[in-house]
């Protein structure tokens, strides 16, 4: 009894020092005060005027835009390369792979510098420069989430739906796709949250004008904190946090769903 | 017999520099049960690919009823195969399974449901249509591979081990039931397998392979009585192989014994291979024998006994259904009829011999 209580206790301790900083955040953003050591009461005025705040809802959309754009094509092209190196030779697999994760590996600040210096030789910085970078950094994520499902799918499916007449592509739609798509999922999911979390590579990257959330972020608390950055961050953490929910809970939902169907017919 | 249906002519086919086929030539005839029989890595189960369609060879063609189809791919191609692994479609029921190959073929609905349910009348699972994969057990889930091969009405249906991942029983069932199937649909089955004893019960013509050359064509009666070389004869089960002397037309000597047989035309004083199969060696009294021995182990196997039996410094492997005890001194006798000879390889290394029909 004692034991289990004080299990619990440490458990406690653990995800409140985890947790901490974020619950003040989110207790600050609904303080009708400017300072932060006073408590004046329940607002939502700092959403209000975060809402309506320009700066704030440009970089927004930006991060939107940025977002979905970088992760479905970096969901696609990582997709692709997954399937590429699976068809591949033990070997040169260790080797492609080896090479696709450098940027998983490597410390943002570094490639963050390293890719602005590519681009200024040849183009302006900007969105599509911020654009290139996120699709970049994702890909390795969506290749690391695809490949043990293309690896678990037995291969002779594939060749089984060629001997009965389908085509390669009819083949993959039919027998590989329904396989892989938990993964394909995941990935998608893991390349959004890397892409709205980044904060070092989109900085080195970005052009003057163009501002991601992060990014903006950063430069507004240069000159002194606002609350509506608060209330700002709350909305942030929550974003990621059911998406991060939404990418964990749904595959499992549907496996005990697939597993309670099977029970039935049986 | 029949006609050719397909000619292998002069294939060869090498994975990262190491040859697995060699000017293979080979042909399967309408209607026949040909099985391709050798240890792992002989090159059988990269014949079946190539014939599937799965593989290109690297030199050679394969003809289809005179056709030229080495370059066809799979989906292309008139014959359905039954793989190793039954590779079914896992998120799909057994009747979406089995009505795959239909369904691209743009069949109509009534044609798909009655050819279901006639396929899977034909494997013995009838009302298995909604089944999930993952319920099946593996010789259900490796029927209803069969089922989905067959309904396709293919003219030639391959089988690459499909009973290796069963248990003896159902292994056995499963070999009668692939001989009935044969025989209800008349069709060329091309069966890939290392088991010598499923070969020589299902096949009309056995085709036994090593290191990519095909060591001798025939059929199962010709393959066990008569092997063309010592490889065939220790693969087609355990056989004593000894090195023996052939003296004249129908007398050989082997382990300094003189003993007649019936072979003739290998010349005079030639060295040969002699086969004397385990069931063939009879145990009598010392002095009627033509040489004496000391059994030195004895096994149980249901049907018949084991034993090992040391004379003229030779272990004889021997199967009897009398038991004699470990000890026993006992004379070794062998009609004629089955003593086997053999021409010795002509390299010492490597004992495979092509074979140009």
């Amino acid at each position: 009894m004692v034991k289990k209580c004080a299990s619990r206790l440490y458990m406690f301790l653990i995800f409140l020092f985890l947790y901490l900083p974020i619950i003040v955040l989110i207790i600050l953003s609904f303080n009708n005060s400017k300072t932060r050591v006073v408590w004046g009461g329940f607002t939502l005025d700092w959403y209000k005027s975060c809402f309506q705040d320009e700066k704030i809802m440009s970089a927004f959309l930006t991060t939107i835009q940025i977002t979905f754009l970088s992760a479905i094509l970096s969901t696609l092209i990582g997709t692709l390369a997954a399937i590429g190196i699976s068809a591949m030779k033990k070997r040169q697999q260790t080797i492609y792979l080896g090479a696709t994760n450098i940027p998983l590996l490597n410390a943002d600040i570094v490639t963050g510098i390293s890719m602005m210096l590519l681009f200024v030789k040849f183009m302006d910085l900007g969105f599509v420069t911020v654009l290139v970078a996120h699709i970049t950094f994702s890909i390795p994520y969506v290749i690391l989430n695809v490949l043990p499902k293309l690896k678990a799918c037995n291969r002779s499916t594939y060749e089984a739906a060629l001997d009965l007449g389908a085509s390669p592509l009819y083949a993959f739609y039919k027998v590989t796709w329904p396989e892989i798509r938990p993964g394909v999922f995941s990935g998608f999911m893991m390349a959004i949250t890397m892409s709205l979390d980044d904060f070092s590579i989109t900085y080195f990257t970005k052009g003057p004008g163009v501002n991601t959330l992060s990014t903006m972020l950063y430069t507004e608390l240069k000159k002194g904190i606002k609350p509506e950055l608060y209330a700002l961050s709350t909305i942030l953490f929550f974003a990621v946090l059911f998406i991060l929910l939404l990418g964990n809970v749904l595959p499992q939902k549907k496996a005990q769903r697939a597993l309670s169907k099977q029970q039935k017919d049986l | 017999m029949s006609k050719h249906l397909i000619d292998f002519i002069d294939i060869s086919k090498s994975y990262d520099g190491s040859l697995v086929l060699d000017e293979l030539n080979l042909y399967i005839r309408e209607n026949e049960f040909l099985t391709l029989l050798g240890p792992s890595g002989c090159g059988k189960t990269t014949t079946l690919r190539l014939l599937g369609g799965f593989e290109t060879p690297d030199q050679g063609r394969i003809l289809f009823d005179g056709e030229d189809i080495t370059n066809l791919p799979a989906n292309e191609r008139k014959l359905n195969t039954v793989f190793q692994k039954y590779s079914l479609f896992p998120h799909m029921s057994i009747a979406e399974n089995i009505a795959f190959g239909l369904k691209i073929s743009k069949k109509s609905k009534a044609y798909i449901n009655d050819k279901i349910k006639y396929a899977l009348k034909l494997v013995n699972l009838d009302g298995f249509e909604n089944r999930s994969v993952d319920s099946l057990s593996g010789g259900q889930q490796q029927r209803i591979a069969i089922a989905r091969a067959i309904v396709n009405e293919p003219k030639v249906l391959l089988l690459d081990e499909p009973l290796g991942a069963l248990d003896l029983k159902l292994r056995q069932n499963m070999q009668y039931e692939l001989m009935r199937l044969k025989e209800e649909l008349g069709i060329t089955f091309v069966y890939v397998t290392h088991d010598q004893e499923e070969a020589l019960t299902m096949s009309d013509t056995i085709v036994v392979m090593n290191q990519g050359y095909i060591q001798q064509i025939g059929t199962p009666e010709m393959i066990y009585n008569e092997p063309e070389n010592a490889f065939v004869a220790d693969f087609i089960g355990h056989s004593n192989i000894i090195d023996g002397v052939m003296l004249d037309d129908r007398l050989v000597e082997i382990l300094g014994v003189k003993m007649p047989c019936v072979d003739e035309g290998f010349g005079k004083n030639k060295p040969v291979d002699v086969v004397i199969r385990p069931e063939d060696v009879e145990l009598v009294d010392p002095a009627d024998g033509y040489m004496e021995g000391d059994v030195t182990s004895l096994i149980f196997k249901g049907v018949h006994y084991e034993l090992d039996v040391m004379a003229n410094g030779y272990e004889w492997l021997v199967h009897t259904t009398k038991h004699v005890p470990v000890g026993t001194h006992v004379g070794i006798r062998v009609t004629p009829f089955n003593i086997q000879i053999m021409h010795k390889p002509e390299s010492s290394d490597e004992k495979a011999v092509e074979i140009d029909e």
